[in-house]
């Protein structure tokens, strides 16, 4: 077995046996699909799948950011991180176990969301549409990774879920998650373009559905990746520089 | 044949200088201890002998080449901090994972039962004793069939039989030919495994020698009695005065009290006491004589 996956099977086995972190992750999109989707999109297939798209999107962003801000900070201050470092792999592989064992999780967290769907409301989708689903799941994860990162490697755990608790409901908002693409009140359409959240729940819409996303959303998460990207970076490498040089 | 090396090696914290041109050679088969009070630099040069940080300057090397490349720590084997276990995994799993970077592990049944783990395979590490953790930290450090072991202070926190048992361990993996770099505060532990003792003070290399030579000069007692005037005594490395008694550290300590005899000094109240192995460092780092003893 790859070295990677041997990282990402024992880090998925510690998550696994304090379920908290899971259940904290899956929790509020479920609880919001439970309260604000089931009893109010009916028998309103087009909304029900709109609202389940944005809920799969909300998932995968506590999913992320509580991971890897939680996460990291928490592992940061264990010995157990520099150990692993002395054996023969190097930082490599404990990271890209760290990403493959996030976007599991992801997949997980998300679960809830889909069988409340699928079982209590109107949502439809073609299972091709499904697969895409699953693989813009993978694809949106990415700019949340990064900001759970930056969050996890530029400060200590406690800060982190603060900070990780104070971001992702603004975000969630902001973007438009907890309102339909076309009923969300004003400021939150004259701000949600602006936000990563936004961007990635189009792309979420345009993989369920036949919605096509604005230009000006899409933009601006790719901007927000690569914003993102460099202070992930930033905050690694100063991390690494503390600890390991 | 050397496998660790360490060639004027200086390492600074932000202001502070936790190495100072520090030189360490180990080779093939030894055994050596590397003691030093806490906060003297062990630590540091482990860390840099493992790569796990960087010199400020000179030159560090494992088994001839850099330790930060992964390849040069195959043949390495490390200890975690027994409180750095992953508290949720199980005892066999920590084995398999630390196995799972090796390419030709120790079988986790023959492990465990080396070190008295064989009925704890299924226990989580976070249930463990304080003994039984330290035991599965050392014996990660074997997993590999390493040629090096590098133990910073192994014993630490433990009770005596389960040091005992652990320096059975050491001397087993020595006697089939290990070589082994073990850092403690105990100059009992030392004595107990090494051959050779490199003692550290200050960050740097205060002495460098067998286990006998250093003992002689880490061996110092304290000679406290009452007397209004001493005349010059030989064999006497410090002399304070403190609440009316004076101090005198030697190395010699019977020797220092037939003296005193001998010279018919007026004295009451004579103790004479071990020191710790931290007041015998500042003794020798005190005036400035770190070159007492080299190789």
């Amino acid at each position: 077995m790859p070295l990677a996956l041997v990282h990402a099977k024992y880090q998925l086995l510690e998550i696994i046996r304090i379920p908290v972190a899971v259940f904290g992750a899956a929790f509020f999109p479920a609880a919001s699909m439970i309260f604000f989707v089931v009893p109010f999109t009916g028998d309103d297939a087009q909304a029900a799948t709109f609202a389940t798209a944005s809920m799969v999107t909300f998932s995968v962003l506590t999913a992320n950011i509580f991971q890897y801000g939680a996460g990291v900070a928490e592992d940061r201050v264990q010995p157990w991180s520099p150990y692993t470092r002395t054996l023969p792999a190097g930082a490599l592989p404990r990271f890209a176990g760290r990403i493959l064992a996030g976007l599991v999780l992801t997949y997980v967290s998300m679960l809830p969301v889909v069988v409340i769907a699928a079982v209590a409301t109107a949502a439809a989708i073609t299972p091709v549409d499904f697969l895409i689903a699953l693989g813009t799941v993978a694809v949106i994860s990415v700019p949340f990774t990064l900001l759970g990162l930056a969050i996890g490697y530029s400060m200590p755990s406690k800060a982190a879920i603060v900070v990780a608790q104070l971001i992702f409901f603004p975000l969630a908002f902001g973007g438009g998650l907890l309102s339909g693409p076309d009923d969300a009140p004003g400021f939150i359409r004259a701000i949600a373009p602006y936000l990563p959240t936004r961007g990635a729940v189009e792309l979420m819409w345009a993989a369920a559905t036949d919605w096509r996303p604005d230009p000006l959303a899409l933009a601006m998460l790719g901007v927000w990746v690569v914003l993102l990207a460099a202070v992930a970076t930033w905050a690694y490498r100063r991390d690494e520089g503390r600890r390991f040089s | 044949m050397i496998l660790a090396h360490a060639d004027q090696v200086s390492r600074r914290y932000g202001d502070v200088l936790a190495l100072d041109r520090v030189d360490l050679t180990v080779r093939a088969g030894e055994l050596v201890g590397l003691l030093g009070p806490n906060g003297a630099g062990k630590s540091t040069l482990i860390n840099l002998l493992v790569g796990l940080r960087r010199p400020t300057a000179g030159r560090v090397e494992l088994f001839g080449g850099d330790p930060r490349d992964a390849t040069s720590r195959r043949r390495l084997g490390v200890t975690p901090q027994e409180t750095g276990l992953p508290g949720t995994l199980r005892v066999g799993e920590v084995v398999d994972f630390v196995s799972a970077h090796f390419p030709d592990p120790v079988p986790r049944a023959e492990l465990l039962d080396r070190f008295g783990l064989a009925d704890q395979v299924r226990r989580q590490t976070g249930g463990l004793s304080g003994g039984q953790r330290r035991r599965l930290a050392v014996a990660l450090a074997f997993i590999g069939r390493p040629r090096l072991v590098i133990l910073d202070e192994p014993t630490t926190g433990l009770d005596v039989e389960a040091r005992h048992s652990l320096w059975e361990a050491v001397r087993a993996f020595h006697s089939e030919g290990g070589t082994v770099l073990l850092s403690s505060h105990y100059l009992e532990e030392v004595e107990a495994l090494a051959q050779r003792v490199v003692v550290i003070g200050h960050g740097r290399v205060l002495a460098d020698d067998t286990v006998d030579a250093v003992r002689g000069i880490v061996g110092v007692r304290r000679v406290s009695l009452i007397a209004d005037e001493l005349p010059p005594l030989p064999g006497v490395v410090s002399t304070e005065h403190a609440e009316g008694r004076t101090h005198l550290l030697t190395t010699d300590a019977d020797q220092l009290v037939r003296d005193l005899v001998r010279a018919g000094v007026a004295f009451r109240e004579l103790e004479v006491r071990p020191t710790s192995l931290e007041e015998a460092f500042l003794t020798i780092t005190a005036d400035d004589r770190p070159t007492a003893v080299t190789a």
